[in-house]
């Protein structure tokens, strides 16, 4: 049974993967992370029910509240980024160059 | 909470309940995951964003059949109700529709399979990973159900510290994106 849980987990981590690597929209890409921490979310939740107990529930819970502040943080990031270049591509978004 | 079906019966058959939830519990895990194909793959972000609510609103379903329901709620109330509307408002904040430039030929190229195989990579190692490790079913408690009740007495007893945790990212997120809003004003 938790087999299937674990399997999707894998399916959506994989998708995250998949997206953050080869898509260049930066929305796309913070989706893609999004899909990643449900993943793992979801794992925590399943090894919780089939260890009986409540440490997995406590720890998606966390990873909900900051997944939620992180969203709010990277979108006004974004939105300020393309305050600034008028792009949404990841690869204009090289202020870290130097 | 008594659990609708836990343990599963043997072979349950397609007109009984079990059937029928057993239907449920597949139609759950296609949301999921055609709610994340749409999210990845999709050109138009704002068919990507319905995508991940789509997918957010499958996880919730699967959490509750893994008995959590607090859990479920919670991911409706924040995925479903919060982060994917701040998604989409962010796309509305930027330009709708954006055309992506061409960038460097041979790496756009290049990118696409690359992602691939690593995803299918990925993929293989940890499906072989959890479909050979011999998992021990340990015994249904009642201090562990996933209700709000055990929750509560969780985060306020044993786990406190993950609480006070929680509360000073979110004071943290609250005022930075309070001074990231004000330096955009002028």
């Amino acid at each position: 049974m938790i087999q299937s849980y674990l399997t999707v987990s894998v399916i959506l981590f994989c998708l995250g993967i998949v997206g953050v690597i080869s898509r260049r929209n930066v929305f796309t890409v913070f989706m893609s992370i999004e899909l990643m921490l449900n993943a793992a979310n979801l794992s925590f939740v399943a090894l919780a029910r089939l260890h009986e107990s409540m440490d997995g529930h406590v720890l998606a819970l966390m990873v909900m509240a900051v997944a939620a502040a992180e969203a709010a943080l990277a979108l006004a990031v974004v939105i300020l980024l393309h305050k600034h270049k008028g792009k949404l591509d990841t690869n204009v978004f090289s202020l870290l160059k130097g | 909470m008594q659990p609708l079906v836990w343990p599963p019966m043997a072979n349950p058959t397609l007109f009984s309940l079990e059937g029928a939830v057993g239907i449920i519990f597949l139609l759950t895990i296609a949301l999921v995951v055609t709610g994340g194909l749409i999210a990845v793959v999709s050109q138009r972000l704002v068919r990507a964003v319905s995508g991940l609510a789509i997918c957010f609103t499958g996880l919730a379903g699967v959490y509750y059949f893994l008995l959590s329901p607090f859990v479920a709620m919670m991911q409706l109330l924040i995925y479903v109700g919060a982060v994917s509307i701040l998604i989409a408002f962010g796309i509305m904040m930027a330009t709708p529709e954006q055309e992506i430039g061409p960038g460097n030929a041979w790496i756009s190229r290049l990118v696409g399979p690359l992602g691939a195989s690593v995803g299918g990579l990925f993929f293989a190692a940890l499906t072989i990973l959890g479909l050979k490790t011999p998992w021990q079913v340990f015994p249904r408690t009642a201090e562990a159900s996933g209700d709000i009740e055990q929750v509560g007495k969780t985060l306020l007893t044993s786990h406190s510290m993950v609480f006070e945790l929680i509360s000073i990212v979110l004071l943290m997120a609250i005022i930075g994106a309070l001074v990231i809003a004000r330096r955009g004003r002028n």
